[in-house]
């Protein structure tokens, strides 16, 4: 059976078509400003590519913040589920999942089976998500795919003490002016986005192995500044940023 | 959509009664100026048997401030106390009451002026400042009632104190009234009082019933008399009339969710902007809650009283209610209502307004996982101000939770 999952997240569109649980092809656009035009889209593309017709596919799945304005969807699930569902799907040992997306993260306790045991988000607060990072980036003026690799360099990662995105930014612009090494201060940054996830994910029983999904996950910073607060490797798959819509095309088997 | 959707609830007749008596009620503090009545200012927790007894008409800050809420002038009052100079961070109810004290630009046109300050700090600290405030602006007495906090029990030394503070209550009262304070009228109010308890614990009963016939935003609605009008008899009869109603649902198969599959337990307070928007995307799960921890904190400590001495007993039953007491404390009480009422999942509102009320909850909530092995979910915001609250991100997090009940049940998502 094909089906396909498609994730609309605030910054990124995902789109996962999967035949019996073989990944067939993932596309990933910018959601911009209509929900239902990036859903079109970036399935259309993704089915074009895969040279496959509409009806060739049995059932999809919408997950996302804008999961409910995918009219073609059959269903709409939460991220939590589908991200839980995929990353099981990618390493059925994973025990919980770390989502770092857009505009919120996430930890899932997860059990054999791929199902959720517990959850927990961050609140509205933008501190601790990709928006963060975005931000950071533009302040330091490095381009957000090399942010990860810079602070791998860094010999002394700076001190970040605000964990709103507002005081952070103004906190790295004095660094900035006091001269701090740019490689410093983005460690800082992935630093104190590990420690609000870290401290989050404390609120639910975390056991290994732990997996990180989301765009974020493409930031090696990010993740081993993590891997020292958890004290334990996270895996990450290539397929991280596109991790939700597979668990999406994956359950969209079974509804 | 299921045929269900389209199923209307049936309305409960005692709600029109209610509202007529909440108006009568709103309309004689309002007017206490021609009548010579006075009008005491009073917290939610606080004893107001006293003040029934003296004919001194009880007028409550914070139901005006779930009023407030439930209109959805909360923000906008919320935002002229951060103008006068109150933290973001204050109790909304706090902060749209000051508001409305001074600018008269709530519901109704603002509360009757009052003549005097009760203030029972068994809720929260805040109160305490909350009524400094009120006394300094309006210039009137304040009487401060302070209830220790019992984190597992109620001793000597406490009892005494607070003991005597209801003495010094009541002399507070004959001197602001100008009369003494009449023994057996009081004792007649402690009997309506209780009777007013144990009626409104028997309809919050009602939804241990499978499926339930109200759900907790029911009670949300007609709590709002137990907590204003206690120890009167319109409130005896009042709720033997919703409880017979309640009966009489049961028997004739109204259900309050027509298809319930799951039931839930509320903690904390409403979030009173949002209430028909969380009651209809439970429903839409065909969730029901069947209970919550804040309704019931009226009737919580009726097992202190001594209904041949309701004087004597209420220092304890005053102080030892849910919010007065520990984590532990406040833990074990929702094991034995998860019991009760045969409970799925716990949703907890962590209300950046009610410090006292949050702060445990994530303590809580691990123990009813241990204990229970129940799912429970967070839900934040403050209860009276609406710009604290994110639809998006809610609306995900109960969609996950839904689904992680239906998942652990075995159910298909």
């Amino acid at each position: 059976m094909i089906t396909a999952g498609i994730d609309i997240g605030s910054i990124t569109a995902k789109a996962a078509v999967v035949e019996d649980g073989n990944v067939l092809g993932t596309k990933v656009i910018f959601t911009g400003y209509n929900v239902e035009t990036a859903a079109r889209k970036v399935y259309g593309e993704l089915l074009a590519e895969l040279g496959l017709p509409a009806d060739a596919v049995e059932r999809v799945v919408a997950t996302g913040y804008g999961r409910n304005g995918v009219p073609f969807a059959d269903k709409a699930m939460t991220e939590i589920i589908c991200h839980a569902a995929g990353a099981h799907h990618l390493m059925p040992e994973v025990r919980t999942v770390i989502d770092i997306g857009g505009q919120d993260s996430k930890a899932m306790a997860v059990d054999h089976k791929g199902a959720v045991r517990d959850f927990v988000m961050n609140d509205k607060c933008a501190a601790g998500t990709g928006r963060f990072l975005e931000v950071m980036a533009r302040a330091l003026e490095v381009n957000l795919d090399d942010f990860g690799n810079q602070s791998l360099l860094a010999p002394a990662p700076a001190k970040i003490s605000s964990i709103c995105t507002v005081f952070a930014e103004s906190e790295v612009i004095s660094l900035i002016s006091r001269g701090e090494p740019r490689e410093n201060i983005i460690a800082g940054i992935h630093d104190a986005v590990a420690a609000r996830v870290y401290a989050m994910a404390q609120r639910i029983k975390a056991d290994p192995p732990i997996m990180m999904t989301g765009g974020v996950a493409k930031n090696q910073g990010v993740v081993k500044a993590l891997e020292r607060r958890f004290g334990s490797p996270i895996s990450t798959h290539e397929l991280a940023q596109v991790n939700g819509a597979i668990g999406a095309a994956v359950l969209a088997s079974g509804i | 959509m299921s045929a269900a959707d389209s199923e209307k609830p049936r309305k409960f007749r005692a709600a029109k009664r209610m509202r007529e008596i909440m108006t009568e009620y709103y309309i004689e503090a309002k007017g206490a100026g021609s009548t010579g009545k006075k009008v005491a200012w009073i917290t939610s927790g606080g004893p107001v048997e006293p003040l029934i007894a003296m004919d001194v008409i009880p007028v409550y800050p914070e139901n005006y401030g779930a009023m407030i809420g439930a209109s959805h002038m909360g923000g906008d009052l919320c935002a002229k106390a951060e103008a006068m100079g109150y933290s973001t961070d204050l109790c909304s109810y706090a902060r749209a009451d000051i508001a409305c004290a001074r600018e008269n630009g709530g519901p109704i046109g603002g509360l009757p002026k009052p003549d005097m300050l009760i203030c029972c700090n068994n809720i929260c600290g805040t109160v305490l400042k909350w009524y400094e405030t009120h006394a300094r602006y309006f210039d009137v007495p304040l009487f401060i009632f302070d209830t220790p906090f019992c984190h597992t029990e109620f001793p000597d030394i406490a009892r005494k104190y607070v003991h005597r503070q209801l003495d010094e209550y009541v002399a507070f009262l004959e001197e602001a009234c100008g009369r003494p304070f009449d023994l057996e009228k009081s004792s007649e109010v402690g009997r309506r009082s209780l009777e007013g308890q144990r009626l409104w614990q028997e309809v919050l009963d009602t939804a241990a019933h499978r499926p339930a016939p109200m759900t907790a935003f029911d009670a949300f609605f007609f709590l709002a008399l137990i907590v204003t009008l206690r120890g009167t008899q319109v409130v005896v009869d009042f709720y033997r009339e919703l409880l017979s109603e309640m009966r009489e649902r049961i028997e004739q198969g109204v259900w309050a969710i027509p298809n319930e599959r799951f039931r839930l337990l509320w903690d904390n307070l409403p979030v009173w902007y949002r209430l028909k928007w969380l009651s209809d995307t439970f429903a839409s799960h065909d969730a029901c809650l069947v209970a919550d921890t804040y309704t019931t904190a009226w009737c919580g400590s009726m097992k202190y009283i001594d209904e041949n001495d309701f004087f004597g007993s209420m220092a304890e039953a005053y102080t030892r209610i849910y919010l007065n007491i520990g984590v532990d404390e406040m833990a074990k009480t929702i094991f034995s209502m998860i019991d009760k009422y045969q409970v799925d999942g716990l949703v907890m509102h962590s209300n950046r307004s009610c410090k006292p009320y949050s702060f445990g909850q994530y303590d809580i909530m691990r123990m009813v996982q241990e204990e229970k092995g129940i799912p429970c979910m967070i839900i934040e915001s403050h209860m009276t101000d609406e710009r604290s609250f994110s639809e998006s991100q809610t609306l995900t997090r109960i969609e996950a939770f839904m689904e992680m009940i239906r998942q652990r049940k075995g159910l298909r998502s």
